[in-house]
């Protein structure tokens, strides 16, 4: 016989989560099943995933500190993500952009067959990809996530200092340390306008964390003046709590102007 | 009038929105409101200028103007004076008989005014007293006509009212989420489930209610505790609420609903997105005739959708304004991490 399935829920009102385990309760003997843990928001959602054994997800989206939708972006990077089913007492809308043979969605109130179904289904379906979910949860994320050796680690959005193209990936900078993300500077910059500022063709400055700029004097080795060779001057963004100052391209020095 | 921008507007609605029987409803203004006395002056001194321009030769109107205003402003002042004294004895009479009533107060007003005059400087008389008479009931005309198309075209707004609390007052994620807090606490907590369902049930028939009528506002503030109570159930601690509304004027009569949608999107805009929770204050405080309400929950520029709140904040101005003309205002505003409704209107008893 076949291990019970272990079940995540995720609601951050406790009437709900209550409801939930009462109804799970009621399709165990249907469908042999193991209520693992509870969380109140996504983030504590992703610290129960990240100590792994979780297989179906149950979620709400409306939620403090991180939503629904993120959870499923930062869990789908995972290798062998869980299988998410949302539960919602009205924004299904927000869910009807996903493949939904990858995931699926409950309407609160639930009914018992209605979850029955959706379990059932789960066990069956492939994840959907980090790209197809990215796309499909147009909302911006209040975190990034990086994969590292098969946990996910999430970065808070006001943490990040600045963001730097590296050959492959995007380098993380916050206060404390580095991160290597896989993901497009492009994107980034679209995801969240406002937050974030293009000083170069490879980088972007979290706005609120530059302290001012200075100009300084470049050997001319460097591509900040356009390539010339010639010696010249250009400007750096100097940015709050690390020492490294990120270069102004010519192309973007308007950003000095409007500072 | 310049302020008439959509005439007998009431029908552009479609007639499935208005109530039957309406026409029969009209009312005589409040005559003692501040916004209503200001309006009558203008549009009786509008006539002033009007019968002034008729009067002159073309070239002087100043002459004529002041000329009728001297002789028309004692009468406005004391007309507004008597219809003010009078509101409640007219307002008894009906619509109809009222209006009669009001003409008959004016034409006595204009000719005990023309006979007074003309004792103190006989002859100097610029009108005869049939013209005199024949001015102030046609300015009373042109003021009712006016105030009866005015409460047609905003009492559509206050249907539609009615109807928007329904389908955006409540939200249906409150509705459902609720329902599904209901079901969760029927197996282990039964007692709680049926007092959470006549919370429910009283919060719906009010917003399903005929809302034009003023209520007290000790009646609001119940309908937000009760409201309040469900929504602790759902958020638990996450949700404080403090009132400080001891010297509230309980009786005084206010538009339903003017509380309940503003604690609601405090609670969706203010508490629900933040972990941690957070408070909601309610003050009200009596300042002579007037009376503040003030309602402060915490702000997060970051997580906070301003669309359905502003939605919530147009509506309640809009009906203050038609209950208590310039006598009320609203205000929103942001201060530091916190959000601020405040609220002055009149304390108006009920009428018996």
């Amino acid at each position: 016989m076949l291990p019970p399935t272990r079940i995540l829920i995720v609601d951050d009102e406790a009437p709900a989560r209550r409801r939930l385990r009462d109804l799970l309760d009621d399709c165990r003997e249907q469908f042999p099943l193991f209520i693992a843990d509870e969380a109140a928001n996504g983030r504590e959602a992703i610290d129960i995933i990240n100590r792994g054994g979780i297989d179906i997800v149950l979620t709400d989206i409306r939620m403090p500190v991180m939503d629904g939708l993120e959870v499923a972006r930062h869990v789908a990077k995972l290798d062998s993500p869980p299988k998410l089913i949302f539960t919602t007492a009205y924004d299904q809308y927000a869910v009807k952009a996903f493949d939904l043979n990858a995931v699926d969605y409950l309407l609160k109130p639930i009914r018992q067959e209605r979850l029955l179904l959706a379990l059932t289904k789960a066990v069956v379906i492939k994840p959907a990809t980090a790209a197809t979910v990215a796309a499909a949860a147009q909302s911006q994320r209040r975190h990034l996530s990086i994969h590292e050796r098969g946990k996910i680690v999430l970065v808070p959005i006001e943490d990040v200092l600045y963001l730097k193209a590296e050959l492959k990936y995007v380098t993380v900078r916050t206060a404390q340390r580095e991160y290597l993300l896989e993901e497009s500077l492009t994107r980034l910059e679209e995801e969240f306008p406002g937050t974030f500022t293009r000083l170069h063709r490879n980088s972007l400055v979290a706005t609120a964390a530059v302290t001012g700029f200075e100009k300084v004097t470049d050997g001319g080795d460097d591509d900040s003046n356009g390539g010339t060779g010639a010696i010249g001057t250009h400007w750096v963004a100097v940015i709050r709590g690390v020492s490294e100052k990120l270069p102004v391209s010519r192309r973007q020095q308007h950003v000095v102007k409007e500072f | 009038m310049s302020s008439i921008k959509h005439p007998p507007a009431s029908q552009a609605s479609g007639p499935a929105t208005m109530p039957t029987g309406f026409a029969s409803e009209a009312r005589l203004p409040n005559f003692c409101n501040m916004g209503i006395m200001l309006r009558l002056l203008l549009i009786v001194n509008l006539l002033c200028i009007a019968a002034a321009v008729v009067r002159s030769d073309g070239r002087d109107i100043l002459l004529p103007f002041l000329l009728i205003s001297v002789i028309a402003q004692p009468v406005i002042i004391v007309s507004l004076l008597a219809t003010c004294a009078l509101r409640r004895p007219l307002a008894k009479l009906g619509y109809w008989c009222g209006v009669a009533a009001i003409f008959a107060l004016e034409a006595f007003i204009g000719a005990g005014f023309w006979y007074l005059m003309a004792s103190i400087v006989p002859y100097s008389q610029p009108v005869t007293l049939m013209q005199y008479v024949f001015f102030f009931v046609f300015a009373t005309s042109a003021a009712l006509l006016y105030f009866d198309l005015r409460a047609r075209s905003l009492s559509p707004a206050l249907t539609e009212a009615r109807l928007q609390a329904l389908q955006a007052r409540i939200r249906p994620h409150f509705l459902f989420n609720t329902l599904n807090a209901v079901l969760s606490l029927i197996r282990a907590e039964p007692k709680l489930a049926e007092r959470m369902l006549e919370d429910l049930s009283d919060l719906f028939r009010v917003l399903m209610a005929d809302n034009r009528k003023l209520a007290p506002l000790a009646d609001e503030i119940a309908l937000c505790r009760k409201y309040l109570a469900i929504e602790h159930i759902r958020l638990g601690d996450r949700l404080a609420v403090k009132w400080n509304i001891e010297s509230m004027p309980a009786v005084a009569m206010v538009p339903p609903l003017i509380l309940q949608p503003l604690v609601e999107n405090a609670v969706y805009h203010g508490i629900e997105p933040h972990d941690g929770g957070g408070e909601i204050i309610i003050d009200i405080v009596r300042t002579g005739k007037q009376f503040i309400i003030r309602l402060t929950n915490p702000f997060d520029s970051a997580s906070t959708h301003v669309s359905g709140n502003r939605m919530a904040i147009a509506n309640i101005r809009e009906r203050l304004q038609l209950h208590f003309d310039a006598e009320a205002s609203l205000r929103a505003d942001v201060i530091a991490d916190k959000y601020v409704v405040t609220i002055e209107m009149p304390v108006e008893k009920q009428e018996d």
